[in-house]
This record gives C-alpha cells, sequence and structure tokens, in this order.
C-alpha cells in the first residue's frame, strides 16, 4: 500500500471535552464517500480511501501536549481485485453506521455489528476482528472516536472507590444522579462505558490508578482511600479507553495529579503504564481523546527490589518480556524521551527478574498500604 | 578322485540313437507363450490379431480398401470357433494350404518392408493350437478376384514335419459377406464382395472383458487403421463372461451378439511404403554369410552393391580393400573367416543411412482422428517425427496424446495413471506394457515439467491417454508374440522427443487453462462484492437506483480491465 504524506487536521487535546455532535460525524461519512463516487462515475478510475497508519512508527511523542500525537503519513486503500472484499465491506459499514446508528440516534456494540453484518450475503464478516479492524480504519478515516459513531465498548470501564461524588443522569428521565464512591462499602463503582456527560465533585489529594483488582480490593477493604486522600481506580490490565477517559476527566476537572502503581514487568511500564499516559500507536488518532499526560509512575520499580529488599520475592523475566523492554527502548518515542525510563528498563534487564504489585505480602499482608505507599507517597520520587 | 560311478555311462551311440530332428511346430508346440498362446484368453485375442493383420496387409499390399469381419462364437464349455473374413485379393488355391498350415511360410520374412505380419507364424499357429486343443481342423475359404468358383479348404498340420495335411478340399460359390449395426442401432443391408478370404478356427479360448480384451484390440485397431471397416460380434454364454476389472465398462457391449460396426473415417488406402534392401550395419554375421551364399551376383563388390542399400561401388571397393578381399571374388566362396573380417571392415566403413521413405507414418491428424474416436476430451495433440535409424533399420515414430476432464469422459480419471496405447506398424499391443520400450520412453520423461503430476519412474498421472506408434520395415520385438518393443536406445530417444513435444504443447494448453479458471474465478469475486460496494453508496450518497447501476457496471469494467488480462 502506498504510503502517502499528507496531513490531519489537529485538534488540541483541550477543545474535544464532548467531541463532535453526531450531525457533524454524519457529514463526515457523506464527505468520505462523495470522492469514491466522483473518482468511479465521473473520472473513470480507481477510487481510494485514506487512512493515517496506525503504528508507533506513525506518532511522536508531543512533550508540550503530553501525548502521542498522530503523524501525517497515510496509507491509501485503492480498489483493486485484491481489496474489493475489505472495500465493499467498507462501505456497507460506513452505510450502516450513518443510516442506523448515527441517523437513528442508536448505539450498537462491536460484536452486534459483526452479528447485523451476517445479513449482508456473501459481503459478511466471518470473524469479528475483520469488523473490528474496519471500524478503526473509519474511526481513523473519519478522524471521529467510535463512541461518537453511536459504538458502545463491550468491556466495562474500571472500578473507583474514594471521596469523589459522580453525577450521572438517568437514560430515560435525564434527571441527576449522585453517587459517592465513599459510600459503596465493601464495593466500588463501575465506570460505564461513556464517560462525557459525568459530573464531578472530588475533595481527594490525587488519583491511584492500581494494575489489579485483588491489590484494588485490598485498599478499598481497609479503607486506604481515606487514610490518603485519593480516588482509587482499579484498571485491571492495560486500561478502556472509558478508563482513561474517565481518569483524564476526573483529573482535568478536579487539577489533582494521576498516581499509577502496576506490576514492575516491561508490560506494567510500556503497556498499561504508558497507554494511559500518553496513549498507543494503534490509537494514534484518537489519543488526545483519551491520554492523561498528568500521570506519574509510582511503582513498582526496578530500584524497588533491592530498597524493599524484594529480591527473593520476584520471577525470572521471560524472552517475551525480555523482548519487549528491547523494543521498548530502541521503538517507543516515550521510552527514548526519558531517560529515567531508559535507566529503569535497563536495570531490570541487568537484574533479570520481574516483579508483581501483591510481592510485598512478603514482609506482611497489609505492609503494602501501612508502608510502601506513605513512604513512597512521602519521598514524591516518581518516574515520569 | 571320485568313486567309480555304477550307472551305466552312456555311450556315443546310445546317445546318437536318440538325436534326431526337432521341427519348428513341435518347438513351437512345447514353447507356444512365445507365440502368445500361453493362456485360453490370449489364444483368443492372438488368433484375432493374427488374422486380421493378415487380412489388412493383404487388402493393402492389393489396393483394396479393407473391409474385415470378426466373428465369435462360443461353441462350448470353455470353447470358441472365431472367424475372420476380409474382402482382399483372396490366396490361390495352391497357396492356402502352405499359408495356414506351415509354420514359417510366408512373403514377409524375406525381405524389408514395412508390413504387419514379419515372420509367417502367426495364423498357422493359431490354427496349430486350434487342432491341439479341439482336435478340430483349420478352414479356409476363398475367393480370388474374377474367379468363378470359391475353394473351401480343410487343413491341419503335421507337427512333425511341419507341413500342412489337407482333410477337405472343394469348390463353392462362397462370397464373402459382410454383416453390420448402422449408427443408428439397426441392422446394414449385407454386403457382399466378389474377393476376400475368410478362415475360421476352433480353439479352447476364454473371453475377458477389459483393456486386455479382445473388443479393446479391435477399437484401437480402428484408431489406428482409420480406413479399415470392421464389424464384429461375440456371442458368449452369460455365465462364461469374465470380468477382468470390475470398474471396466463399455469394453464388453459385443458380448450380446449383435454385430458392431466400427466405420471407417478415411476413405483411402494408405501408400504402400516401399521395399528396401538391408543396409549393410543392420545386418549380422549368419545373415551376411547366409546372402553372399544365395546371392546371384559373380563378384563380391556387385553382390554388395546389388544385394544392400547404401552401398556404392566405390564404398564395395573400400570395403573389399579393408577386409583384404579381392573385389572380384566369387562371393560364394569366401571363407568363413574371411567374412568374419569382411563384416568387421563393413562394420568399419562409414556408409550414408538407409533410405526412409519406405517407412510411413499415419500421420498427425489421422491419429488425431483416431483418437476422436477412442475418447472424447478437451485437448488432442499428435506429433509425428522424422524417419530415424536403428541398427540400420529406418524407422519412424509417432505419439498423439490426448486430456480428457473427468466430468466429460468417464474412461478416465485424475488420479491413476495415464492410458498409454501402443502400436507397431498399425497394429495395438496389449500385453507387456511393462517391458516394452514405449513404456520406458514415457515414464523417463519427467511429466512434472508439464504441469503433470509423475511418481517417480513411474506414468504420468492423469486424465491422460497417450498413444504411440512405431513404424518401421523391422520393429524389433522381445519375443515372437509381438507384445514389447526392444529397448535400442536410439528407439527410447525418438519416443522421448516426440512424447516431449506433446508434453510441451499439453502444458501450454494447461497454463492457459489455468489462467482462463483464474480470469473466471477473479471475474466472479469481483462480481460478487461490487454490488455492495455500490449498494453502500447508494445509502450514503442517497443515490437512486440508476445511479447505484452505474457504479456497478463502470467498477466492474475498471477492475476487468486491470486484472483479467488474458
Amino acid at each position: 500500500m502506498a504510503k502517502l504524506k499528507k496531513t490531519l487536521p489537529r485538534t488540541s487535546a483541550t477543545d474535544l471535552p464532548t467531541a463532535i455532535p453526531r450531525k457533524e460525524a454524519s457529514k463526515r461519512i457523506v464527505a468520505a464517500c462523495e470522492p469514491i463516487y466522483t473518482d468511479i462515475v465521473k473520472k473513470t478510475r480507481k477510487p481510494v480511501m485514506r487512512f493515517p497508519v496506525r503504528s508507533l512508527a506513525n506518532v511522536k511523542y508531543d512533550v508540550k501536549k503530553g501525548y502521542f500525537e498522530i503523524l501525517g503519513r497515510m496509507v491509501a486503500r485503492t480498489l483493486t481485485y485484491n481489496t474489493v472484499k475489505t472495500f465493499a465491506q467498507s462501505m456497507r459499514l460506513l452505510a450502516t453506521t450513518k443510516n442506523d446508528l448515527i441517523d437513528k440516534d442508536d448505539i450498537a456494540g462491536k460484536r452486534e455489528i459483526y452479528y447485523n453484518s451476517k445479513s449482508w450475503g456473501e459481503c459478511r464478516f466471518d470473524e469479528q476482528p475483520e469488523s473490528d479492524t474496519l471500524l478503526d480504519d473509519i474511526e481513523a478515516m473519519l478522524g471521529v472516536n467510535r463512541e461518537q459513531l453511536g459504538y458502545i465498548p463491550e468491556e466495562r470501564g474500571g472500578d473507583v472507590a474514594g471521596p469523589l461524588t459522580v453525577i450521572d443522569r438517568s437514560p430515560s428521565t435525564g434527571e441527576k444522579i449522585r453517587i459517592d464512591c465513599s459510600r459503596l462499602g465493601s464495593g466500588a463503582w463501575s465506570i460505564p462505558s461513556r464517560v462525557e456527560h459525568l459530573d464531578f465533585e472530588c475533595k481527594a489529594k490525587f488519583i491511584l490508578a492500581i494494575e489489579t483488582s485483588s491489590l484494588f480490593q485490598r485498599l478499598v477493604h481497609h479503607m486506604y482511600y481515606k487514610k490518603a486522600g485519593c480516588v482509587l481506580v482499579s484498571m485491571s490490565g492495560v486500561p478502556t479507553r472509558a478508563c482513561r477517559r474517565f481518569i483524564r476527566r476526573l483529573a482535568d476537572h478536579s487539577k489533582i495529579p494521576v498516581l499509577v502503581f502496576t506490576d514492575g514487568d516491561p508490560y506494567g511500564y510500556c503497556n498499561i503504564y504508558r497507554t494511559l499516559k500518553v496513549g498507543s500507536g494503534q490509537s494514534a488518532h484518537i489519543n488526545r481523546f483519551f491520554s492523561v499526560p498528568q500521570a506519574q509512575y509510582l511503582g513498582v520499580t526496578p530500584q524497588d527490589i533491592i530498597d524493599y529488599d524484594l529480591q527473593d520475592a520476584t520471577h525470572p523475566l521471560e524472552d517475551a518480556d525480555i523482548k519487549r523492554a528491547k523494543d521498548a527502548l530502541k521503538n517507543d518515542p516515550f521510552i527514548k524521551h526519558h531517560k529515567e525510563w531508559q535507566q529503569a528498563l535497563e536495570q531490570m534487564l541487568k537484574m533479570g527478574v520481574r516483579i508483581e504489585q501483591q510481592a510485598f505480602a512478603k514482609h506482611g499482608l497489609n505492609y503494602v498500604l501501612d508502608n510502601y505507599l506513605p513512604e513512597k507517597l512521602k519521598k514524591k520520587q516518581f518516574l515520569p | 578322485m571320485a568313486k567309480k560311478s555304477t550307472t551305466e555311462t552312456v555311450t556315443a551311440e546310445t546317445m546318437a540313437t536318440q538325436q534326431r530332428d526337432i521341427s519348428v511346430s513341435e518347438f513351437f508346440l512345447k514353447n507356444r507363450h512365445l507365440l502368445g498362446f500361453d493362456n485360453p484368453r490370449k489364444a483368443l485375442l492372438t488368433t484375432v490379431k493374427e488374422a486380421v493383420d493378415n487380412s489388412l496387409d493383404a487388402c493393402e499390399e492389393a489396393g483394396i480398401l479393407p473391409e474385415i469381419s470378426v466373428d465369435i462364437k462360443q461353441t462350448g464349455n470353455n470353447r470358441f470357433r472365431i472367424e475372420v473374413t476380409d474382402n482382399g485379393p483372396g490366396v490361390v488355391r495352391a497357396q492356402i494350404p502352405k499359408i495356414f498350415a506351415k509354420l514359417l511360410y510366408g512373403s514377409k520374412f524375406h525381405r524389408l518392408r514395412m508390413s504387419r505380419g514379419q515372420q509367417g507364424i502367426g495364423i498357422s499357429a493359431a490354427g496349430m493350437y486350434g487342432q491341439l486343443t479341439t482336435g478340430t481342423s483349420t478352414r479356409i475359404r476363398s475367393r480370388i478376384q474374377k474367379a468363378k468358383k470359391a475353394h473351401l479348404i480343410d487343413v491341419q498340420i503335421d507337427t512333425r514335419k511341419n507341413a500342412p495335411t489337407i482333410l477337405l478340399d472343394e469348390e463353392s460359390d462362397w462370397l464373402p459377406e459382410f454383416n453390420g449395426t448402422g449408427p443408428d442401432g439397426k441392422p446394414l443391408t449385407p454386403v457382399n464382395y466378389t474377393h476376400g478370404t475368410s478362415v475360421s478356427i476352433e480353439m479352447e479360448a476364454a473371453y475377458v472383458r477389459g483393456r486386455l480384451s479382445v473388443d479393446e484390440y479391435l477399437k484401437q485397431c480402428a484408431i489406428v487403421n482409420p480406413h479399415l471397416q470392421l464389424h464384429y460380434r461375440i456371442a458368449v454364454s452369460a455365465k462364461d463372461i469374465q470380468e477382468s476389472d470390475s470398474k471396466e465398462s463399455g469394453a464388453g457391449e459385443a458380448q450380446t451378439g449383435d454385430w458392431i460396426t466400427l466405420f471407417r473415417s478415411v476413405s483411402k488406402v494408405p501408400q504402400q511404403p516401399g521395399e528396401i534392401k538391408p543396409h549393410p550395419h543392420g545386418v549380422e554375421l549368419g545373415m551376411l554369410m547366409q546372402m553372399l551364399k544365395d546371392t546371384r551376383i559373380r563378384t563380391l563388390r556387385g553382390a554388395l552393391t546389388q544385394d544392400f542399400s547404401r552401398v556404392s561401388s566405390k564404398t564395395a571397393l573400400e570395403i573389399c580393400e579393408k577386409a583384404g578381399l579381392s573385389p572380384k571374388a566369387n562371393p560364394a566362396r569366401i571363407a568363413h573367416h574371411e567374412i568374419e573380417v569382411l563384416y568387421k571392415a563393413i562394420g568399419d566403413t562409414k556408409l550414408m543411412r538407409p533410405p526412409t521413405d519406405c517407412v510411413s507414418p499415419i500421420g498427425e491428424d489421422q491419429l488425431i482422428s483416431g483418437l476422436k474416436k477412442e475418447i472424447n476430451a478437451e485437448f488432442y495433440t499428435a506429433v509425428t517425427r522424422q524417419p530415424s535409424v536403428y541398427r540400420g533399420n529406418p524407422f519412424l515414430i509417432e505419439v498423439a496424446l490426448a486430456y480428457a476432464r473427468e466430468s466429460v469422459d468417464k474412461s478416465v480419471t485424475s488420479d491413476e495413471p495415464a492410458r498409454v496405447m501402443r502400436f507397431a506398424n498399425r497394429v495395438p499391443l496389449l500385453y507387456m506394457a511393462g517391458a516394452c520400450a514405449m513404456t520406458k520412453a514415457i515414464t523417463s520423461v519427467n511429466w512434472r515439467n508439464y504441469d503433470v503430476s509423475q511418481p517417480r519412474g513411474s506414468l504420468p498421472v492423469g486424465p491422460i491417454v497417450i498413444a504411440v506408434h512405431m513404424a518401421s520395415v523391422w520393429v524389433p520385438f522381445t519375443s515372437e508374440s509381438k507384445e514389447a518393443i526392444a529397448h535400442y536406445p536410439e528407439i527410447i530417444s525418438e519416443i522421448g522427443l516426440a512424447v516431449q513435444e506433446c508434453g510441451r504443447r499439453l502444458a501450454t494448453f494447461l497454463s492457459r487453462e489455468k489462467r482462463r479458471f483464474e480470469a473466471d474465478r477473479k471475474r466472479n469475486y469481483i462480481a460478487m462484492y461490487i454490488p455492495h460496494l455500490a449498494l453502500g453508496l447508494k445509502q450514503v450518497l442517497d443515490l437512486d437506483d440508476k445511479q447505484e447501476k452505474t457504479v456497478t457496471s463502470r467498477l466492474i469494467k475498471i477492475l476487468e480491465r486491470t486484472h483479467l488480462d488474458t
């Protein structure tokens, strides 16, 4: 596929709070299809669809904005024998998106759209990944994130507990609903798949985003958020779009810092933390909505393993870990920008071990909230 | 030393009492497999084959368009009467007993000329086999052109003397008559000729269907003799039909006893190939001695120039000098050891290759039209090579190849070896395919080059029929039953070259087919998705039906232009 140099109209992170109105999205779809029609009927030539390249190679770490900004590299998908099926599917997907979702103000899950295509005859998607990929293409082509096109994510956003009141609205009446996240007992509040309409009242000093839900539950059980004055968010691995957007909106709204606590391994650093803070290559076209530039990394750092005498609670790095770390050092614009992260990864490679959040249980089940977290917060030595 | 033997020693005198002449007939009686009579099933085929060969040779030599009928009737348990009738020139009364009841009597052995029969054994051997297994005699009816009466003769062979015994000899009003079935399935009006010969032999035999059947032989015979009109019927009692292989079909329609006619497709007798004298390089020492002894020429130099081909007066002199013999020597008086020197001198002398106008091909077009009778294929090709020479004998190779679709012709399958039909001087060879130079040449070709699969060292696999024809003044068979051609490198190489040419043409055809198939596939694929693309555009842009149709037709045109460049 030919790669074209063309710049996308850039929008800064702040001017898109509730993003594009539905009418505008509908117009963009029509605008994308018109040149295709012109190519075919008026110019009698093969039509072309253009998308920004979605990979780390087509992003730049914009330090001022604080996230991965997409560069102008484009992929052109010309209609050929090989692309005719995908091309036809794209057209039908665009038509469905416009006519059934946007114009009718309806929503659909990715899997529902996959099943919806089963009525398209031989043009149907055989597997869901096919429709997911096309959806990503369309999202990038239109410069609109799919939530705004009416697509709802299947996965849950994440769990929240702490001194925060979320103000939601009833889907039927529009009546305000207040949720006090400090009064949910042993449970937590789930981030909904769409968070643009939420409002907040927040007295917390910072947000603590946690990788594993087991550690989250320990902190909730002992009401750590009260003691530390923070909002706890459980991400369960790489945070979903809704989770990232929620943290971003809450942090922007309350002007409080975001601290991230993950397993001490290349996946925790380069996938979970990096994606939360600056976005990913794959979703480069929408990073401006979903990144959390104010995030800082609390732990577990390789140095923590030494400082907290946890050498015997580690696991050797696996081949995949080593590959991931080396790859990040070589290709990840975020890691390449920050010396501290390079040192951390080098140190980890040298030690040859990784560590889990739960490893602090070596010194006692509650050592992590009685000693580790307070000490780290006091020292304020976070990774960027 | 061994102990003195107690058994009586046989003296030369006692041995002499047991030593006597072995007649050729007796020899062949004990070695009947050499002549193709090893089992009842093969005996039937060999008899038909020998009779038909003789009839065709006779007709062609006399310039008559051949019409032959083969009538096979079961007369008892394992007993059949075989009657073959032709419209040939007939046989004069005096020759009949010798031709049909004396082994090694014939017109073809002593001259080098392309013909079906060679040695003059076949039909007499068939009669002898009949006589041996049933005790009956061979009945011959013959009427020569413009004769008032036909002859009816019953003969047997005296196996000791290799001489005919006449049991019945009378005149009759017989006329050869031919019955047949038209393409519409109705019987044809019987046809009579004023000349012809019929031979009838009863023997122990068995009828078996399949690739080695009489039916197969006759069909192949029609393929390579497009000028032959052939009628045959096989009346077998139902319980005696043996299946050779169960999947075989179509080969045995004739067992109902109805006449089947294989019509001629060419109404011209093939040009009679010329006769040549032996080429010195093709003559063995013994043969050379015999020829010099028998020659009527008085000088050695004269004998060499006149009894052999391609020996000029100058070359003859050169041979004589090399051998240290006088050119004027009397050829009949040359001593044994001198002939050996002469033989060597001939071998050392460079000679022109023998003339090749003495072998006549069937022809590429006629081979293909013959194959078309047998197989309904998508692709036919044929190659007739220029004549070549092995051991002083001119020969010529022709190969025809047909590629069928399994769905069209049920007689071929894509997962079985190709079917090979072998012919020598227009005679089908059915037995001993594995020992034949033709099979060897076909398996030696690398068929994978032509996009045809081939297990190592085997025939190619696929819906393919290959017909190979060798025409020669002397076809080198591996045995007297004339079933397989000997492995002369020159012959194998010529067959290989012809087969390779056919293979290359097949590869061209196959790749064209493949491209067309691929283009069809692409066309269908494009035509499947374009309407969806148009529908999507229609829904987004609110196009009307006419605009949608324009999008579809334009796109199909655009894509076919760039992707279907065939």
